[in-house]
């Protein structure tokens, strides 16, 4: 039954797409389901790349990651707090209602809840105004030049049907009220949902509606969560599927050897970088007493050129890693050049530290996660290791992402000395990680969240509002690569590298990989 | 008899309550449930405004007693993972699990049936010290290897079955999927639930062997064989009947643990059972789902004892004398 279901489905499309000779499934494979079919519930770059193929946002970006139109046709900064979106005309969501101004202030509210875990996309805005049925106005407290910059992933819903389907809210947890639109979909994009299975497999089917010309000649997307690596590695190789991702370093060998597969890999946009604890007066776990060795530049300066960054990326990272030496993927800022790491340099290391008062160096203990991040808890053993050789002695504590992030908040004790995260920025944009990762902490004001060197520096702090409201790039860019300089000067962090992408595919599989890691299935050509 | 049976649902409720504690208890240790559930960039009081409704912030026996009460009900409330209720997620796996379960307690029963009559009867050829050799091999390497093994003999080398799922299922009314009446499903499940089956497999076969080994010393064997029965008669109609008893119990007992301990199989197979959603719930730290599968599968060990426990106590009249003269 189930068959001849599809049977129609497939045939249906096919028809509806002009006719094609011949039926083409694609089926992929990757580490974890989509966690919810809501695009408003959950902020996870999966679950969120996926939607981006049924759902779509006001603006959308290319496989480049460049801007280009969604469902708005153009967007103007009318007022310094109020900008202007054109809406497309003639785009129908998937049940055939028409999306209007009306979707657009629809949704804000929607994702504007506090159950709404997209919430950040639009925060800052005081008002969406509806100007006319396909112009829609936002209204923000301050002048906001990148309001659009996280957008591509903040899609519309149809007021309609979420109303006719009690789905005006996200899924409430605390309640536990389930919203209709975590198991539904009705978007405007390029796909829909034609099957979902939660863990098993979701089937889609191109939306003969779309209004944008498809590059892609599918009739039919399968996907299947497959969680464990080497399942997932062997379920390529033996040809069940046709794409997965992603493909542990240690198997892009094996995958690359294999008959009719390969593996497309490219630098993703995520920065892995050390912190250090910069702001208590006695280091913890060391046996420096009295004092907290961090603050004093130097001893940072030494850790910097105790690093051996090639040999990490050689031996540990396999070739897939891009050294870096400022917070941002190079990608995402155009002066990222100027730049360069301090070299590695272990007798300048072991001078510094000397100069500092540490001739013998001291002990202390690094903390890591062992399953978010490529191969994690093997850099954190190369690092600690290097770092003994100039005489910081430090035990590694790895563990569960869980419950790193846990112990490491400052909700959990900010338990460490130094250690190891990553950070993509979700505006791909350098103010963020200023804000986030550098500003001097304030949960407050929203400031540093994530800042746990503990880092401080007024004029960073000062630069960063200027940058998120700066709307001239020349101007705005140069402000940008100041507050780099201090904070590089200053070794307020260890960048290390950007890790690299691996999507492993059939050889007949044409697809364009984007650096976000988001895998839109309209690029996908199967020959 | 009905205040024994009493007595042992007591103990039993008792039993249910102290791991389901203990459970809760542990769960403190295994990290933050919002840091899960949230972006990245969301800010800390809308962190600390969900886990206030959440009940997070309620101290631990209030959260203990509000589970208490729910699970009575059957009400395990919503998965932070899947934002949908806990009972609807374990009953949407449950079929999965069972099946695997069951095929491969099959598998193991029936391959272990022959193989250890076999090494009993003739314990010194070199075939049946081969099967023994062979069996310790299946004890010692970990379900996880045996799983990727078979994978990539069956699956990548010779592409004879399935690596990963569940194939094709079809719905039986009632709601119960099934993959075994599907040739996709067939092939699907034969992987894994060799895989899960491994290890009971050697148990009871090695089970078996011990048992044909000391039934065969036994007075009443030897009398038979004086009486002149043929071998077969005596091995089969006379031996392996007196064996079969603690086979059997053991056997039911073991399906318990198949089921319980499918986790590591289903997740090389991406088998979508309820142990792979247990795995997936730990590592996101889910404590609804967590919560609820614990407590479902120490209510099946508890039934599965009450049940042994009943039985032995209709099967075995000793008990039943020292149980009446406990009462002094």
């Amino acid at each position: 039954m189930r068959k001849a279901f599809t049977a129609l489905a497939v045939a249906a499309a096919v028809a509806a797409s002009g006719g094609m000779a011949e039926a083409k499934t694609f089926k992929w494979g990757f580490q974890t389901d989509t966690s919810s079919l809501d695009p408003h519930a959950h902020n996870v770059t999966f679950t969120l790349g996926f939607l981006g193929n049924v759902y779509e946002g006001l603006v959308r970006r290319d496989a480049d990651l460049q801007f280009e139109p969604g469902l708005a046709v153009k967007w103007e900064n009318v007022e310094p707090t109020r900008w202007r979106f054109y809406l497309r005309q003639g785009v129908k969501f998937h049940n055939g209602n028409d999306f209007n101004a009306d979707d657009v202030v629809f949704s804000f509210e929607r994702t504007n809840n506090e159950d709404a875990n997209l919430r950040g996309r639009v925060v800052g805005i005081t008002e969406v105004v509806k100007v006319d049925d396909y112009t829609v106005d936002f209204i923000t407290e301050k002048p906001n030049p990148i309001i659009y910059y996280e957008w591509d992933t903040w899609f519309m819903m149809d007021k309609e049907w979420s109303e006719a389907n009690g789905a005006t809210t996200p899924t409430n947890l605390s309640k536990g009220v389930e919203s209709f639109a975590a198991h539904n979909a009705n978007g405007t994009g390029a796909f829909m949902i034609k099957e979902r299975q939660t863990d098993v497999k979701t089937v889609l089917v191109p939306n003969p509606n779309w209004w944008d010309k498809p590059q892609h000649n599918l009739t039919e997307v399968i996907m299947t969560p497959i969680g464990q690596d080497a399942t997932r590695v062997a379920a390529l190789l033996s040809g069940e599927v046709d794409m997965v991702y992603p493909v542990p370093v240690q198997d892009i060998d094996r995958v690359n050897k294999n008959d009719g597969t390969s593996v497309m890999v490219g630098p993703e946009l995520r920065t892995i970088f050390l912190y250090m604890d910069l702001f208590r007066d006695e280091l913890l776990y060391s046996n420096v007493k009295g004092k907290n060795p961090f603050k004093d530049v130097k001893v940072r300066q030494a850790m910097y050129h105790a690093i051996d960054i090639e040999a990490i990326k050689k031996k540990i990272m396999r070739g897939l890693a891009d050294p870096s030496a400022i917070m941002i993927s190079p990608k995402l800022f155009d002066r990222s050049e100027n730049f360069t790491r301090l070299p590695y340099d272990r007798d300048k290391a072991k001078a510094l530290l000397a100069e500092a008062g540490y001739p013998d160096g001291f002990e202390t203990r690094m903390d890591c996660p062992n399953d978010r991040y490529v191969n994690d808890e093997q850099i954190c053993q190369a690092i600690v290791s290097m770092l003994a050789k100039v005489g910081i002695k430090s035990t590694l504590v790895a563990e569960p992402k869980a419950k790193y992030f846990a112990r490491i908040a400052p909700k959990g004790g900010s338990d460490y000395a130094f250690g190891l995260l990553g950070w993509t920025p979700g505006s791909f944009d350098s103010h963020n990680v200023l804000l986030s990762l550098l500003n001097t902490p304030d949960q407050k004001a929203g400031r540093g969240l994530y800042n746990y060197s503990g880092y401080s520096n007024a004029r960073v702090d000062e630069l960063t509002d200027l940058i998120g409201s700066e709307t001239d790039k020349e101007k705005r860019d140069a402000m940008i690569e100041e507050a780099f300089r201090i904070t590089t000067d200053e070794v307020a962090t260890i960048p290390l590298h950007q890790q690299a992408l691996a999507w492993g595919k059939r050889d007949n599989i044409e697809l364009k990989q984007r650096a976000d890691n988001q895998f839109r299935f309209y690029y996908v050509n199967v020959k | 008899m009905a205040a024994f049976i009493l007595r042992r649902l007591a103990q039993s409720i008792l039993v249910m309550l102290v791991v389901s504690l203990v459970a809760f208890y542990m769960f403190q240790f295994l990290g933050d449930p919002i840091n899960q559930m949230v972006g990245i960039d969301t800010p800390l009081a809308e962190r600390e405004a969900l886990r206030e409704r959440l009940g997070l912030n309620d101290p631990m026996i209030i959260r203990f007693g509000k589970f208490v009460l729910n699970a009575a009900q059957l009400d395990f409330g919503l998965s932070y993972q899947h934002k949908q209720p806990v009972v609807d997620l374990l009953m949407e796996r449950m079929p999965a699990t069972i099946e695997l379960s069951f095929v491969s307690a099959i598998i193991a029963f029936f391959l272990a049936l022959p193989a250890g009559v076999y090494t009993g009867l003739y314990r010194n050829r070199w075939s049946s010290k081969a099967l023994l050799t062979l069996s310790l091999v299946g004890i010692s390497i970990p379900t996880f290897l045996i799983g990727i093994l078979f994978i990539y003999l069956f699956a990548v080398i010779l592409h004879w079955l399935p690596s990963f799922g569940r194939g094709d299922v079809i719905t039986l009314p009632g709601g119960w999927t099934t993959g075994l009446l599907t040739v996709s499903g067939l092939k699907a499940i034969i992987l894994p639930a060799t895989t899960l089956g491994l290890f009971t497999l050697t148990l009871i076969m090695r089970l078996i062997r011990a048992e044909m080994l000391e039934v065969l010393r036994t007075d009443y064997i030897k009398f038979a064989r004086a009486r002149g029965l043929t071998n077969r008669a005596v091995n089969f109609g006379h031996a392996l009947k007196n064996t079969l008893v603690p086979v059997i119990t053991v056997t039911g007992l073991l399906l318990g643990n198949l089921i319980a301990f499918a986790i590591i199989t289903e997740s090389v197979f991406q088998w979508p059972g309820m142990g792979r959603l247990f795995l997936q719930a730990i590592q996101e730290v889910d404590l609804p789902v967590m919560s609820a599968y614990l407590v479902m599968i120490s209510f099946l060990f508890v039934v599965i004892n009450l049940i042994v426990d009943i039985l032995y106590y209709v099967v075995d009249p000793r008990l039943r004398v020292e149980k009446s003269g406990g009462g002094h």
